[in-house]
């Protein structure tokens, strides 16, 4: 730590320099922090996708419905511990950009497959008494402000009431929470017994199922039994981990993850050439100075260490403010305005962010504190 | 380390050669030249340009290797020594005093002069006050806080001297001190020399254009196309 | 005036001629700006692909009935009867085989991507004869059209690209039934490329949809007959639709893709440019600093600060021009051409397109590029410009 001040010192030297390259390397980390956010919006369903958990579907598509009478029959199948429905209602509120999932759920079912939807129990009880009853994530009720009581109306696109209308008016009873940073908190869900009664037509019919397997290792056969028990029916299944199912669908947008890392592999090949240049000017300026440190008594590794120790804190204080601006901007609310399930920086990337931090720290500055450990004494005393 | 009685040998150069490449040819600098210098001694080393008194100064200090021959210091071949012991060996027998005095221009006179002491394990309080020591010693002591460019060329050399001696190191090696500067701070300089050379018993080794420098010294040696001589050659 | 050109002529030459002694931070800097037009054209490319596969898809004189209070097809529904009181609504062109308005189907179906083997939501279109004569760039380049009738499909180039197991004699797996793939198609470069086709009936069979359809599709007799037909259907009681030109409807599916696209492309490439500015600031300033005694001297000999000033900011500029093409030309060597497939959110369904990076991109790439590089060498030049002679000199 004696060696810290010689450090600060040098980066001193040129103050605007210094800045500049800080600045410059806060801006990569920025979009590091930035992009790793909008890949963590696809990847986490992924991540939290319960391992236990199947999602069985119609075979020839997502649209296309499966019988309600087929959740007694999953459950009857050996390893099902047991399954749930739900159906993609696809509603406008207000305007269509407003987009966020709404779904009809058997309340106690719910709350049985998602144990990381913490609703209270007071609200629980709230929606089992209300039929047009409603609940939905914190992230959602936030983004729209909505309070309990509040009347929600959203414009069916899919379903159409027996009355002729096509707007449905739910009572928001509930607000739940996420047990994890990662839950999604996006969704709103209400009671499938009002939703069956009220649709105009496809009574009895449901989009997907949700099972739960008492052994996770056996998913695979119990998946297997599911799509062989509806094998030659009118509605034959396709059953696949909620995981495959997710990353099945964040695929089709796109291969999210290749797109950003190419980006960020620009961003930072290109932060790297200004570093490493901001070093190799530092040393190239400094020869003199560096082989006096030499002479009197500083090893070739310690004037090495210096030169890195430089390059080191030079990304380490334009990462850190890089990173901390990332955060807040994060924080401050996703690109789309809500229609990402979540949206944070996950810890694992902090560290991967110091990580990269070393990292470049390393590649900007090796170069020159190999030039400054070779340098001979003599030599660069007589320049 | 304490000053040892004066007229034991100190620094003995024995048979050294030293020759430069430039290229495909090859340039002698020094041919088989041998020096004693006793423990005590404020030698001044003169002779024209090129005539390789820094090579022989930069050899003794360890800052570079004879190319033939041997050269030991307190009874020690440092040219045997490895980069890395050379370098610890620098730190703490050697203190190097330069012509354009090689300040760092962004520590203050106090931290340029604490510099040495980070490769010692002393604590930062006494790094702190042997540094205020060795500013003293050069009358520097107002001077502490400020930074090169504040200070004159006169007390840029000070402070220059005061970096050479905080280690309390037994050899003192000037390459040209007064070299940059006018007569009346050249001279301050050089009873700063004396004077630490008579008190303090330093061992000092002083190269020099200047007769008037030479002059203070308590031995001069010429040197001229790599061979020493007690008396300049006239040719 | 002349004599000041003439020194600007002259300090350009200088700086430029001692460009190569600066050629590590230049190319610094050069390439610095080359990644961000890289990145910012790449990204941008993306919602241009969109976009023209969207347009290519439209028609000027076409246009498009859905139910009202649908976006997409997916969410729209007709009756059998509908469809043929929207045939006979004023404004559409007629041929031998009646108007032409063309009832179709739309559903999707499960078809696994090429490039990662999980599910993609593909389009299955129900249409009849007249369908291909709405839609004139539609063109056979392989096999033969299904027949009435038959379960026989004909599928997009884009689809049979992108999604595995669409090549000509393969099968799809619909409602139990292998149907064989008898053709391919190519339309424009527009979204129906992105799709399978197959006989309205069949599919209305196959699916127990009875007579109904989900959109009609018409050609009209000009542009200018839009209003015309649109007021015959909304006047008309026995319908309850929402008749649209063909660009407005295209335009309307894409813009919640293209807009998130050129959203975060822009932010993304906002962010960057700040950086690469930061970086071209410390080249310029170096650059200027390393050459504080020759424009020291050229000042001192009585040049103005003037072409001082132009001869910083003209080298930085030159600096960011070359980075830019440099940046342009990856981006389009690239990505220009690179088919792949995406989600439409509005009809729930995989559209295939290819990245567009064309001129007006291109030129983007290029103007932002040179902005950069004015920012970064406007404040450089102007200290440079602005330092004392005298002590520029003494200084050296």
């Amino acid at each position: 730590m004696k060696y810290f001040y010689l450090i600060f010192s040098g980066l001193k030297r040129k103050k605007l320099r210094t800045s500049l390259t800080i600045l410059s390397i806060m801006v990569a980390f920025i979009l590091f922090g930035y992009l790793t956010a909008i890949r963590q919006a696809f990847d986490a369903g992924v991540e939290v996708a319960g391992a236990d958990r199947l999602i069985v579907r119609h075979k020839v598509s997502l649209i296309q419905l499966l019988p309600q009478n087929y959740e007694a029959k999953i459950e009857a199948i050996d390893g099902v511990s047991n399954a749930v429905h739900a159906t993609w209602f696809g509603g406008i509120y207000q305007a269509p950009r407003n987009f966020f999932a709404q779904m009809p759920a058997v309340p106690e079912d719910l709350f049985d497959m998602y144990p990381e939807f913490i609703l209270s129990d007071e609200h629980k009880e709230a929606w089992l008494a209300t039929r047009s009853g409603a609940i939905a994530g914190r992230g959602l009720a936030e983004r729209f402000d909505w309070k309990l009581g509040d009347r929600i109306p959203i414009n069916a696109t899919i379903w159409g009431k027996k009355d002729g209308g096509r707007t449905w008016e739910f009572d928001l009873v509930g607000i739940y929470d996420g047990a994890e940073k990662g839950t999604d908190t996006s969704q709103f869900f209400f009671r499938y017994d009002f939703f069956d009664e009220t649709r105009a037509n496809g009574a009895g019919l449901v989009g997907w199922y949700t099972v739960r397997v008492t052994d996770p290792d056996k998913a695979a056969e119990v998946a297997a039994a599911i799509d062989a028990e509806f094998a030659n029916s009118a509605q034959e299944t396709k059953t696949e981990p909620e995981g495959a199912f997710i990353q099945g669908f964040a695929n089709q947008i796109g291969n999210i993850g290749f797109i950003i890392m190419s980006i960020m592999s620009a961003v930072f090949f290109t932060i790297l050439l200004v570093a490493g240049n901001t070093m190799a000017y530092t040393v190239r300026e400094r020869t003199s100075e560096l082989a006096v440190l030499k002479a009197i008594g500083f090893t070739d590794r310690g004037v090495l260490s210096l030169v890195l120790g430089e390059s080191l804190a030079l990304t380490l204080v334009g990462g850190a403010i890089g990173l901390g601006i990332a955060a807040l901007l994060v924080s401050m609310g996703d690109p789309t305005q809500g229609s990402f399930p979540v949206f944070y920086i996950p810890t694992r990337d902090f560290f991967l962010g110091l990580l990269l931090i070393a990292a470049m720290a390393f590649v900007a500055g090796i170069l020159p504190a190999l030039q400054a450990q070779k340098l001979q004494i003599a030599d660069a005393l007589r320049r | 380390m304490t000053t040892k009685a004066n007229g034991e040998v100190l620094v003995k150069v024995s048979g050294v050669d030293k020759v430069f490449k430039r290229g495909s040819e090859e340039i002698h600098v020094l041919g088989g030249l041998d020096l004693e210098i006793p423990t005590g001694e404020f030698l001044a080393l003169m002779g024209p340009s090129g005539s390789g008194k820094s090579t022989l100064l930069n050899l003794v200090g360890g800052l570079d290797r004879p190319s033939e021959g041997a050269v030991e210091v307190g009874g020690k071949r440092i040219d045997q020594l490895s980069d890395r012991k050379l370098a610890a060996w620098r730190a703490r027998h050697v203190g190097l005093v330069f012509q354009f005095y090689n300040l760092m221009p962004v520590l203050s006179a106090q931290k340029n002069v604490e510099l040495p002491l980070l490769l010692t394990r002393l604590s930062a309080a006494e790094r702190k006050k042997r540094a205020a020591i060795a500013l003293d010693i050069v009358g520097l002591s107002h001077r502490a806080g400020h930074y090169p460019r504040q200070l004159s060329g006169g007390e840029q050399q000070r402070t220059g001297i005061a970096r050479a001696i905080v280690t309390d190191p037994t050899l003192l090696l000037c390459d040209e001190p007064t070299g940059d500067l006018d007569r009346k701070a050249g001279d301050e300089i050089l009873d700063l020399l004396q004077a630490l050379n008579r008190e303090q018993g330093k061992t000092i080794i002083m190269v020099t254009h200047d007769v008037h420098a030479a002059a203070r010294a308590t031995r001069t040696l010429h040197l001229n196309k790599g061979r020493l001589s007690a008396s300049p050659i006239d040719q | 005036m002349f004599n000041w050109i003439r020194q600007v002529l002259a300090v350009t030459r200088f700086s430029v001629l001692s460009l190569p002694q600066r050629k590590g931070s230049s190319a610094a800097a050069m390439l610095g700006i080359a990644g961000v037009v890289a990145v910012m054209v790449g990204v941008l490319s993306i919602a241009q692909g969109v976009l023209k596969t969207m347009q290519s898809s439209a028609a000027d004189e076409n246009a498009i009935v859905l139910r009202s209070g649908s976006d997409s097809e997916m969410m729209s529904g007709l009756g059998g009867d509908d469809t043929r009181i929207i045939a006979e609504a004023p404004g559409i062109a007629r041929n031998n085989l009646g108007a032409l308005a063309s009832p179709e189907l739309f559903v999707i179906i499960n078809i696994p991507m090429r490039s990662t083997g999980t599910d993609a939501n593909v389009p299955l279109r129900g249409v009849q004869a007249q369908a291909l004569n709405v839609r004139e760039r539609f063109r056979l380049v392989e096999g033969r059209m299904f027949e009435p009738g038959l379960n026989e499909v004909v599928v997009g180039v884009g689809a049979r690209e992108q999604f595995a197991g669409l090549e000509l004699g393969s099968s799809i797996l619909v409602s139990q039934e292998m149907w064989p793939v008898v053709g391919v198609f190519e339309a424009g470069g527009g979204l129906a490329e992105s799709e399978i086709w197959v006989d309205a009936p069949v599919l209305q069979s196959s699916y127990r949809r009875g007579n109904s359809y989900q959109a009609v599709y018409v050609k009209l007799n000009t542009a200018d007959s839009f209003d015309e037909f649109k007021d015959a259907l909304t006047s008309d009681p026995r319908l309850n639709v929402k008749p649209m030109r063909e660009a407005d409807y295209y335009t309307s599916q894409s813009t919640t893709v293209t807009n998130l696209i050129t959203g975060l492309g822009t932010l993304i490439a906002f962010i960057m440019g700040l950086g690469a500015i930061f970086g071209a600031l410390n080249t310029m300033y170096t650059a200027v600093s390393s050459r504080t005694l020759e424009i020291a001297t050229l000042r001192a000999l009585g040049f103005r600060s003037g072409p001082v000033v132009i001869s910083v900011l003209s080298e930085s500029l030159l600096l960011a021009f070359a980075g830019g093409l440099i940046g342009a030309g990856l981006a389009w060597l690239a990505f220009d051409g690179f088919r792949t497939a995406t989600l439409n959110w509005a009809s729930f369904s995989a559209i295939t397109f290819s990245f567009d990076v064309n001129a007006g991109l291109l030129i983007q790439g290029i103007v932002f590029a040179m902005l950069i590089g004015l920012i970064g060498g406007l404040l450089p030049a102007v200290r440079a410009a602005g330092q004392p002679v005298a002590m520029a000199l003494r200084e050296l």
